[in-house]
């Protein structure tokens, strides 16, 4: 059972108890991510992610990434295009110490003008690393391709000329104006008791004043009036394809037959960013891994809907296999993907497609980090109170509402096909 | 036989009438078992001229037995929402999944039939290759992968276990068919090298009932051991440069031989590592590199004892007006260190983090069934993780300066860097 309190500052504060390990987890949410940057400032949200590891006022620069370590915990952080996250996970001893990490990072980080310098090229050299992989470039280019007005357009990382010039004042004018207890919230999930939890994060973050956190208007992504296509050509030695297709946001009635419809094409993938694209999905089956990887035309296909707060891309991505032309690929791809968007899906395809995410929510909720995510992630886009009902909205779909998301989404009109051919 | 500890983790371990090693242990987290299939058929079985056999073995394996086609294979796992993965590594091929407890005695009987008679179909295997050959090019194209199969080429010899490209090159798997696939299978996947870890809600005697009933009448005597020499100790310092200029930024592998795992030092090395590369982002060079110099947005150390002396490497990705300084600072840790060895507070704060992570390591069934698997693999008994605490304990400040003595000399260390790079 999930309790939800708030502090009077606004800092909305969910425990779960958990006791099957002597752990507990905290995560600190911010409804933040790079959705809320203007041009000229893309990627300040995942930089001043990483300067809220650079020491606060309490927390000497050179103990922040130890303090918790030393107690065997584990911490990390990510940001992406609707919020970004700052995590430990400790023994439960530890709980309070973990509470007064967030309590420090959400009001009292520094910003030491040569930490910001030095940070700027540790980001930069973050940027270049993706830029070694092409499906990075790829994805990147497609997506800044398939959105010409929202901001999910920029990279969250952001753009090399941006992360040149931005200045350390605009880095702590964003964290001061987002990192406030209104616009977060607050995830202790495991081995505590949820009186205590709650009365030890009144104790290190009640005197945090809230802040104003109106938020500009975006923006919606207008309807696409046609097909869209990139080619990138770079040094390389494999081919790659990817189709993106603009899909339902997470409180979207679309968005659950798209999450089956996906299952049934690339296998299903579950909807824990943090925990189920690490174990690959059950794909053998699935209809464009029969048609592209048992033909030899793809070595690999993966496919994605993620939960987002505004409508999003369902992807589709193809490695080609070594002397599969491009276009061949593409053409088979397409044809498969016209074949379920003309005739929809099977009951047996339904049947397997809801048992095995099913499955994927029992296995992506098999540690209190897991679990603990999930809440703030959700809450982050939705509520929290989704993730309960997960497994029946997904249990409720039916093949007609697949076949109609299918006929709608999976159009030519609707699609970015990328390209990326080595020299 | 079945043997089992009290305290810690506890697992039930049995040894079948074939030989065939069995570890289960109760977890009640999900209703969920992950299983763990291990067999002693390693990337250092590979003869030279079929680089890559372990691994091309791996990805078809499980296209085909002598009852089920690839396509029922497929549906039968799909259907329960298991995914199968494979891995191999220098020593042992592995099977792993995770699957629905209900779903139990089903995967396994699937899993037993696919590695007690795979038949490795002519048109998978040439299906496969296709694959195989599009991953190689692919390592190809990827600085990080070039840096470290480079340096293991380097440290090892090109033709030894350790130094040949785990998965071949384009050539010596255009030249494996499924005749060798076969032979491999047959040579080397056999009930006397197998390791079969089971981590779930499920009562463990009854596990290992289910793995009797599934395994237990599989014979084959165990595999001959694979002779593997030392690899010798670089005597100077090398460098090499993999240019490609395609790419953003470079990659440095650095690295020595290191030691075997049942060296009695390993415990001051696996500290020494700790505190040198991977406490708090990266250790001591991670605060050089990263924080201080903000050169990289990643550096660590990586140790791999292993049944020989595996290597001891330090990885970094920097940009290419970088690579020169990077190599320096990397230069000076290990000087440092080697000069001054570790203070009493890193002994004290890394001892506290290794000891006091195992809960959290230990808290997923797929972290239990890793750790399950190398306990049984290094032969470390089935109370390991309630002796790990004493060993680390009895570690003492002068053994972890005397480990980097012993191997952090930057005068013989061995380093390729691959990307944008060209030495002046």
């Amino acid at each position: 059972m999930v309790e939800e309190v708030f502090l009077d500052n606004g800092l909305r504060v969910l425990v779960q108890e958990l006791h099957t390990a002597p752990l507990a987890s905290v995560w600190c949410w911010y409804r933040v991510g790079s959705r809320d940057e203007t041009t000229g400032l893309t990627g300040v949200s995942h930089w001043v992610e990483h300067m809220n590891f650079k020491g606060t006022t309490n927390i000497p620069r050179d103990k922040v990434k130890g303090i918790i370590e030393q107690f065997g915990g584990y911490w990390n952080g990510y940001t992406w295009i609707d919020q970004t996250t700052y995590t430990e996970t400790a023994t439960s001893d530890a709980l309070d110490r973990m509470l007064f990490i967030e309590a420090e990072r959400m009001a009292s980080c520094l910003y030491d003008p040569a930490d910001c310098e030095s940070e700027r090229t540790v980001i930069i050299s973050e940027l270049q690393g993706g830029e070694n992989d092409p499906e990075t470039m790829l994805d990147q280019e497609l997506t800044a391709v398939a959105f010409t007005a929202h901001p999910y357009r920029h990279p969250t990382i952001g753009w090399l000329s941006d992360l040149q010039t931005m200045t350390r004042d605009d880095l702590y004018g964003y964290y001061r104006r987002h990192y406030v207890p209104n616009n977060a919230t607050l995830v202790v999930a495991g081995d505590v008791e949820t009186r205590e939890a709650i009365a030890a994060v009144e104790r290190h973050f009640g005197a945090i004043t809230p802040g104003d956190v109106t938020k500009r208007p975006l923006t919606p992504e207008p309807e696409q009036a046609g097909e869209r296509r990139i080619v990138l050509s770079r040094g390389g030695t494999t081919a790659y394809l990817k189709l993106g297709y603009h899909a339902p946001a997470v409180t979207d009635a679309e968005f659950f037959p798209m999450l089956v419809l996906d299952a049934v094409l690339t296998g299903a993938k579950g909807v824990n960013l943090w925990a189920s694209f690490r174990m690959p999905p059950p794909q053998r089956s699935a209809r464009l891994y029969r048609a592209l990887v048992d033909t030899g035309l793809a070595s690999a296909i993966g496919g994605g809907i993620v939960p987002t707060a505004d409508p999003f891309l369902y992807t589709v991505s193809l490695t080609a296999a070594s002397g599969t032309p491009l276009a061949r690929l593409e053409e088979a791809a397409l044809g498969a993907i016209d074949e379920v968007r003309t005739h929809g899906i099977t009951d047996a395809e339904l049947k397997k497609a809801v048992h095995q995410l099913r499955a994927r929510l029992v296995f992506e909720n098999d540690s209190i980090t897991n679990i603990a995510h999930q809440l703030g992630y959700f809450d982050t886009i939705d509520s929290w109170r989704t993730v309960a009902s997960l497994e029946s909205r997904i249990a409720g779909v039916t093949v007609e509402q697949v076949a109609r998301v299918a006929a709608k989404r999976l159009n030519a009109t609707n699609r970015t096909v990328g390209w990326f051919e080595p020299q | 036989m079945t043997t089992s500890v009290s305290g810690g983790l506890a697992p039930v371990r049995a040894v079948l009438d074939n030989g065939a090693i069995v570890t289960a242990k109760r977890s009640t987290t999900t209703p969920a078992v992950t299983i763990h299939l291990g067999f002693l058929a390693g990337s250092v079985c590979d003869p030279p001229a079929h680089a890559g056999l372990a691994h091309f073995a791996s990805r078809t394996i499980d296209r085909g037995t002598a009852i089920r086609p690839a396509d029922v294979i497929a549906e039968e796992l799909d259907r329960r929402g298991v995914s199968l993965s494979t891995m191999v590594n220098r020593h042992v091929t592995a099977l792993i999944c995770t699957c629905l407890i209900e779903d139990l005695d089903d995967v396994l009987g699937l899993l037993a039939d696919i590695v007690m008679h795979p038949v490795f179909p002519d048109e998978e295997v040439a299906t496969k290759r296709g694959e195989v050959v599009t991953l190689i090019r692919q390592d190809e194209d990827n600085p990080a992968v070039m840096a470290t199969e480079g340096l293991f080429a380097d440290l090892y010899g090109a033709d030894h276990g350790y130094g040949r490209r785990p998965r071949g090159s384009v050539e010596t798997v255009g030249a494996i068919d499924a005749g060798a696939l076969r032979r491999f299978h047959s040579e080397r996947v056999r009930p006397g090298g197998m390791s079969l870890v089971m981590v779930g809600d499920v009562d463990p005697q009854q596990a290992i009932d289910a793995a009797r009933q599934a395994f237990g009448g599989w014979t084959g005597a165990p595999s001959a051991p694979v002779e593997l020499s030392d690899g010798v100790p670089a005597s100077v310092r090398r460098v090499r440069t993999i240019p490609m200029m395609n790419k953003a930024q470079a990659d440095i592998a650095y690295g020595f031989t290191g030691i075997r795992r049942s060296d009695p030092a390993y415990y001051a090395y696996w500290l020494m590592n700790n505190i040198l590369g991977q406490y708090a982002i990266g250790g001591r060079l991670g605060d050089s590199i990263r924080e201080r110099q903000g050169m990289a947005y990643y550096v660590f150390s990586a140790l791999d004892a292993n049944l020989i002396p595996g290597p001891l490497m330090v990885r970094a990705g920097v940009s290419p007006t970088n690579v020169d300084r990077a190599v320096a600072s990397i230069d000076e840790e290990l000087e440092r260190m080697r000069a001054d060895g570790p203070t009493d507070r890193e002994m004290t704060e890394s001892r506290q983090y290794l000891i006091w992570s195992m809960p959290r390591t230990l808290e997923t069934n797929v972290g239990i069934a890793s750790f399950l698997q190398t306990a049984e693999f290094f032969g470390l008994g089935t109370d390991y993780d309630v002796r790990i605490p004493g060993l680390l304990q009895a570690v003492t400040r002068d053994e972890v300066h005397a480990a980097a003595r012993r191997t952090l000399n930057p005068e013989t260390a061995t380093i390729v860097i691959a990307g944008p790079y060209t030495r002046t």
